[in-house]
């Protein structure tokens, strides 16, 4: 019971973290219908920036996170006028390699400026706490309850406000949302920030978890893509979902089944729901 | 002049260049680079049927180039087999498994398909990692032996090894060549230009995108088995995905969808990455944003921004000449 516990935590606080991830992709692809390779390479740069910026001007852990979320957004904004929106007629093809272009210069800069070292980021929480005599560490709760609250801040940002409002029209139906006057490229802009901001929160959060390095963010956003499919591109509450379900059964597949292949679990798992249903899990739905 | 600067003496020139290196440059480091520039050429060759001219992005590519590697240093170290046998299980092989991915992944397509595939290359790139009993795990292969001698010819010294790299490249722009000149060729090319039209015509798109796929997946592990019998160690790396990109690079940067394309890119970014050794750790903070010029200004690469000039040449000669043509006819007439 005590192991069981403390896997549904782990898979909860690494479901949060591919959740954050996997949100910011989903909106970037419902609005471009680009899969955006370089999502992986913002996570990891924002975990940097907060280390950077926590370790040099001794700022505290939230100060530096809102920081590093501010840095992200910008350099996503930067990637979007610089990369997509000239290639926003472009083949699919060339779109994806301007993608992959990012992330690769990304990576290459991390590595010039951070080093390839694996490298440790403190956290004000690190002790344990105990609940019905089960032991666990803080971080992983504080993680599960920012991203809930993360999480409600977008949605009241995107169900309340004009411009989240845009953000929806324009996934639902682009020239629908041309017609009632909708302003494309302050959407595009404003969706890339979101990401970013998202993927600088996911980072903040995990890098205590788990390290710091240059190669960090390849496998969670291979794992986004996995969650975006499973739960339809493009569609905000299927990114979540799904999010939450492969954190959760990669933590219990890694106790029981194999520790070593826990990782392949989410790509057998696309593997298998893309040969029963090549169009994904859920017919895509905005919001 | 204009009769020895066409196409053919061209091709003939690059091909005597090739063949004399060894002479040229005694120097066996640069041969050995060369080498390598063959073997990247004939898997990056093997992108461009599937990726240039049919049109789909497939990024397990690199999957297929390590279990071609993996297939020859296997039954070769393992096995005891002899090269040659090894080479055409590779190849057998991944035609098979070509076959089976291609089955199910193509049922898929655009986003969809590349995020698969680039999900089967993961896959790929974790089963070699972790399956230390067949392949060696993370310590990888070691002593995967040289080509085997077929009768008197052997394949012993650097020379004759580059001189069989290089045999194998021009088989494969051949075979290129061949089919893309060909109607299964123009076939890719309209699916690539729209998978509609295409089957408005009558073509079996499911068909020919798998036949494609099957083929640069052949190309790609007969690569890969050339390159652990070169390089004699391999480990998991060969399957990661960021040596995948590096092929991709090679390809756009000389010209997706073009003949010449693979290896001017592989030939370029090669010797460019090695002549700037102290580059060899930060070289994609340099070749990330020349690829993204390239996918902007130049979405054909280098090779087609050359097509594209000389097309304007001729185009302007041709007008050129029209042009007096008329001005002596007046003559004529007048």
């Amino acid at each position: 019971m005590d192991l069981f516990l403390q896997q549904l935590l782990n898979g909860l606080s690494n479901g949060s973290v591919y959740s954050l991830v996997a949100l910011g992709l989903t909106m970037v692809f419902g609005i471009l219908h680009v899969p955006n390779f370089a999502h992986g390479a913002f996570y990891m740069i924002g975990a940097y920036v907060s280390l950077t910026i926590m370790s040099l001007f001794g700022i505290p852990y939230w100060i530096a996170m809102l920081i590093s979320m501010f840095a992200i957004a910008l350099l996503a904004v930067i990637s979007e006028r610089l990369i997509y929106h000239p290639l926003r007629n472009a083949a699919g093809l060339h779109q994806m390699m301007g993608a992959i272009g990012i992330l690769l210069f990304l990576v290459a800069f991390a590595q010039v400026v951070w080093g390839p070292n694996y490298q440790q980021m403190s956290s004000p929480y690190n002790g344990a706490i105990s609940i019905f005599g089960t032991t666990f560490t803080q971080q992983r709760i504080i993680v599960i309850i920012a991203t809930v609250i993360i999480m409600l801040i977008l949605h009241f940002f995107l169900t309340k406000t004009m411009i989240g409002s845009a953000i929806i029209a324009m996934a639902q139906n682009r020239e629908g949302a041309y017609l009632v006057g909708i302003n494309a490229n302050m959407v595009v802009m404003l969706t890339f920030a979101i990401s970013g901001i998202l993927a600088a929160a996911a980072a903040t959060l995990a890098s205590p978890i788990n390290l710091v390095f240059p190669g960090m963010g390849d496998l969670v956003i291979m794992k986004a893509f996995v969650i975006i499919i499973i739960g339809g591109m493009g569609s905000i509450p299927g990114a979540i979902i799904a999010g939450y379900l492969l954190g959760i059964v990669e933590s219990f597949g890694a106790t029981y089944i194999s520790g070593d292949y826990k990782d392949v679990i989410a790509f057998a798992l696309l593997v298998i729901i893309l040969t029963v249903k090549p169009t994904g899990l859920f017919t895509r739905r905005a919001y | 002049m204009k009769g020895f600067l066409t196409k053919r003496n061209g091709i003939l020139l690059v091909l005597i260049i090739a063949l004399l290196l060894p002479f040229i440059v005694p120097n066996e480091y640069v041969l050995h680079v060369m080498a390598l520039v063959c073997i990247w050429s004939i898997s990056v060759y093997g992108i461009n049927i599937f990726t240039g001219f049919t049109g789909n992005l497939s990024l397990a590519h690199i999957g297929f180039f390590a279990i071609g590697a993996y297939t020859l240093g296997i039954l070769t170290v393992k096995a005891d087999w002899n090269f040659w046998l090894a080479l055409l299980a590779a190849g057998v092989l991944s035609i098979v498994l070509g076959i089976l991915v291609g089955l199910i992944s193509l049922r898929t397509s655009g986003h969809f398909f590349t995020i698969f595939t680039m999900c089967v290359g993961y896959i790929i790139y974790l089963v070699i990692d972790k399956w230390d009993t067949l392949t060696g795990g993370v310590r990888g292969l070691i002593g995967i032996p040289n080509p085997s001698r077929i009768g008197p010819i052997t394949f012993d010294s650097l020379t004759s090894h580059y001189y069989l790299l290089l045999c194998f490249l021009i088989l494969t722009i051949f075979i290129t060549k061949r089919i893309v000149s060909s109607l299964l060729g123009r076939t890719f090319i309209a699916i690539r230009n729209s998978e509609e039209l295409a089957q408005t015509i009558g073509i079996s798109t499911k068909k020919n995108r798998l036949l494609s796929f099957v083929i640069s997946c052949f190309f790609a592990a007969f690569a890969g088995a050339l390159y652990a019998s070169f390089v004699r160690f391999i480990g998991p790396e060969v399957g990661a995905i960021f040596l995948g990109f590096e092929m991709l690079i090679y390809l756009v940067i000389g010209g997706l969808g073009t003949l010449t394309g693979p290896v001017i890119g592989t030939i370029l970014i090669v010797t460019l990455t090695q002549s700037l050794q102290f580059l060899q750790e930060y070289k994609m903070l340099i070749f990330g944003p020349i690829l993204l010029l390239i996918v902007i200004f130049y979405p054909q690469g280098i090779a087609g921004a050359i097509n594209k000039l000389t097309n304007k040449w001729k185009a302007k000669r041709t007008k050129d000449n029209k042009v007096k043509e008329q001005q002596t006819t007046i003559k004529e007439v007048g």
